[in-house]
């Protein structure tokens, strides 16, 4: 999967071992939802800075039929255990910054970044 | 389709992870698990994620999975080896891996399925 | 070479002793310290050597982000981290790069005399580049001292955070003074890594020296615990003191199960003895 391509990316920036496995988990929950909710998906990434701090930045992009309620989606779904619950609230807390930009029947954009 | 290999030693099913989980490796797996479990009798199941190094929330609904289907198939489970850097990353992922034993080392968790039988025995 | 560059690179070569001395001269006015003027007239030669260089490969007067400037910039990193090292204050080591506008501009004044509209444009493009040049050097200083300091406090928080083997199989993790997130990320980092080396099974976590603990602090507790024992390993915290006690009632805060303990001591007891160590002391 894209995973390799993230761990070499934060091996480049060499993020510290826990992470960039942070880092990677993250990439993996993501496009598994692009593909599992969204049809399928692509995933962008930069090497980002920002004054002295180096970071990177993934994009992960769905056609799918967009999250109707993200609230409800970005609540811990842990206990529940399903699917999408756990991967966005839970990317989300593996990140820096986290953004998504969806809507019903417009698709899904999720962009996460990770500062050194 | 490569498919994770499952040893027998003595009463207990020995399976090693050693790449990053597919989809599809990681649903065979389960299938050859339950038939194993059933055809063998086996009485533990002991799956060692030393290897792995990334546990996303798939691999952990998998392990819970896994163990899940051992009991109900009335053998105990145990995971063993998870590196620090995946206990971290599950802990914020919020996957509580609730019905899993967990174990440091095959040793230790080899300990504890002979120990689960012991107490089994008695039943 | 384009025009304006053939300008600067003829007052730089014109007579580069007195440049130098005009330029150093101007430089100690900010009260350089003494043991930075030794190095001084080194660093000043190496920037003027760098910038004819740059001058001569054409390089673009308004854009010091090329990489045809690249030496100028590694030689201006160089003595601002030397600098920095040395206790240089970040006023002083810009400053050391901005007087050398005095050579300069009285060299572009004399060499353009005769035409001032030409005098005034030389005379900015000389003065915004060597901002940049002194922009750079201070951006690189600030690097450096962070760097530093970055580097200490991780060597503080290090320091305060030991992990010791108290028995076999038996780990323990004094924590002192206030649980934030990273002092979290760096326990759970230490203690976990420990944990696989030695095979421990049992950690303790004192908190003896934690001042307060409220909800936020139980949060990282409770995390560092779970981490734990998803690993396959327990956990027992000690060190909670009666105000701690009521607070953590008060809070509401779950602990899930986790054996807590008064002190260090109770908790090495109960932790010798789900080992399975008796103590028992000699017959006098």
């Amino acid at each position: 999967m894209c995973r390799q391509m993230v761990r070499k990316l934060t091996q480049q920036i060499k993020f510290t071992l826990v992470d960039q496995t942070k880092m990677i988990t993250a990439a993996s929950e993501l496009s598994r939802n692009t593909v599992v909710y969204g049809g399928g998906g692509e995933m962008r990434w930069q090497i980002v800075s920002q004054g002295i701090k180096t970071g990177l930045r993934l994009w992960f992009e769905d056609k799918g039929p967009g999250i109707p309620d993200v609230d409800l989606a970005l609540t811990d779904g842990w206990t529940s255990g399903t699917g999408m619950g756990v991967g966005l609230s839970g990317s989300k807390r593996l990140v820096n910054e986290f953004e998504i930009r969806t809507a019903v029947g417009e698709g899904t954009c999720v962009t996460v970044t990770r500062w050194k | 389709m490569e498919r994770i290999p499952i040893l027998k030693m003595g009463k207990v099913l020995l399976v090693t992870i050693q790449v990053d989980l597919q989809d599809q490796v990681a649903l065979a797996l389960q299938d050859d698990l339950s038939a194993q479990i059933d055809k063998t009798g086996a009485s533990g199941v002991l799956i060692d994620i030393s290897a792995l190094e990334i546990v996303d929330s798939f691999v952990g609904r998998m392990l819970a999975s896994i163990s899940g289907i051992a009991n109900v198939l009335d053998a105990t489970s145990v995971v063993v080896g998870m590196q620090p850097a995946v206990a971290i990353t599950l802990v914020e992922l919020g996957l509580s891996l609730e019905g899993v034993r967990t174990a440091l080392n095959v040793e230790r968790g080899m300990a504890m399925l002979a120990a689960d039988d012991r107490n089994r025995i008695d039943d | 070479m384009k025009q304006e560059n053939a300008l600067f690179d003829d007052v730089l070569k014109a007579a580069p002793e007195d440049f130098l001395r005009s330029w150093l001269s101007e430089a100690e006015q900010s009260g350089e310290s003494a043991s930075l003027a030794k190095t001084a007239t080194h660093d000043a030669r190496e920037v003027m050597s760098s910038l004819q260089e740059a001058l001569r490969a054409d390089a673009d007067l308004t854009r010091f982000d090329d990489a045809a400037w690249g030496r100028t910039r590694a030689v201006l990193s160089e003595l601002s981290q030397s600098r920095a090292a040395q206790g240089a204050s970040a006023g002083e080591t810009s400053y050391f790069v901005l007087a050398i506008k005095k050579p300069l501009f009285a060299g572009l004044r004399e060499a353009l005399a005769a035409s001032p509209q030409r005098a005034f444009d030389a005379l900015w493009a000389a003065s915004t580049l060597i901002d940049r040049m002194a922009q750079w050097t201070a951006t690189t200083y600030q690097r450096s001292r962070e760097d530093v300091i970055q580097r200490q406090q991780q060597e503080l928080l290090e320091l305060s955070t030991p992990v010791v083997k108290l028995w076999e199989g038996v780990l323990a993790v004094p924590m002192i003074g206030t649980l934030d997130s990273s002092r979290t990320q760096l326990v759970m980092e230490a203690l976990l890594t420990r944990i696989v080396e030695t095979g421990s099974e049992l950690a303790i976590i004192d908190i003896t020296g934690v001042p307060t603990v409220d909800t936020l602090v139980a949060q990282h507790l409770l995390k560092t615990v779970t981490a734990i024992r998803l690993m396959g390993a327990d956990c027992i915290i000690s060190g909670i003191r009666p105000q701690i006690a009521q607070t953590i009632v008060h809070l509401g805060i779950d602990l899930q199960g986790i054996t807590t303990k008064a002190t260090l001591a109770d908790a090495l007891q109960i932790a010798m003895k789900k080992a399975g160590f008796v103590v028992t002391r000699a017959a006098a």
